[in-house]
């Protein structure tokens, strides 16, 4: 997440404590003029790796641009 | 094109407000299912709802045509209005309502009755 979003302010918690559930809060500079959808398919692109093999069982995403 | 894609297509395109959901409204089978369900269901959404999981080929076509990775999704005249998160914040600031408004009509509360369709 950190080399997907350089220098943005990124936060994961692990929801449950079993490392495979977690909140994902991202504000960007990249997110700016984007949808809501737009914003956070940059995000499952960056985690796209743990959503395929099952690392990440579920996520929940919270976005917000820069501005 | 199979005959499953075609199906999940026509329903995505067809259906006023298509939620494709783990169980159905009347045994939802994952959390966040149930947040978009009951997202929707205050906005007074017409819903279709979709079981996806009687058959993993399902989700995977899903996933296929909408280019998003998780489950619930949400339609609105075929449009990704998006996954859980995504509607549970659009409807907490009120933009769900207006985009329902703006697609189906400003007497879209009440036009529909909660609906479950099967795809195979």
């Amino acid at each position: 997440m950190q080399e997907a979003f350089p220098g943005d302010e990124v936060s994961v918690e692990d929801r449950t404590g079993t490392g495979d559930h977690f909140q994902v809060t991202v504000a960007s500079e990249r997110f700016d003029g984007l949808s809501l959808v737009e914003q956070h398919r940059l995000v499952y692109d960056a985690l796209a790796d743990p959503l395929a093999d099952g690392t990440i069982h579920e996520l929940r995403i919270s976005t917000k641009g820069a501005g | 094109m199979s005959e499953l894609r075609d199906q999940l297509q026509e329903i995505i395109e067809g259906e006023d407000v298509a939620l494709f959901m783990k169980g159905t409204p009347q045994m939802v089978m994952c959390g966040n299912s149930h947040r978009a369900l009951e997202a929707l269901r205050r906005a007074g959404a017409p819903v279709t709802a979709v079981d996806i999981l009687p058959d993993p080929r399902i989700r995977q076509e899903l996933s296929d045509i909408s280019g998003w990775p998780t489950i619930p999704q949400v339609f609105v005249r075929g449009e990704l209005i998006g996954g859980a998160d995504i509607v549970e914040e659009l409807e907490q600031s009120g933009e769900l309502e207006q985009t329902l408004a703006e697609k189906l009509g400003p007497d879209y509360r009440g036009a529909a009755d909660e609906r479950v369709v099967a795809v195979a």
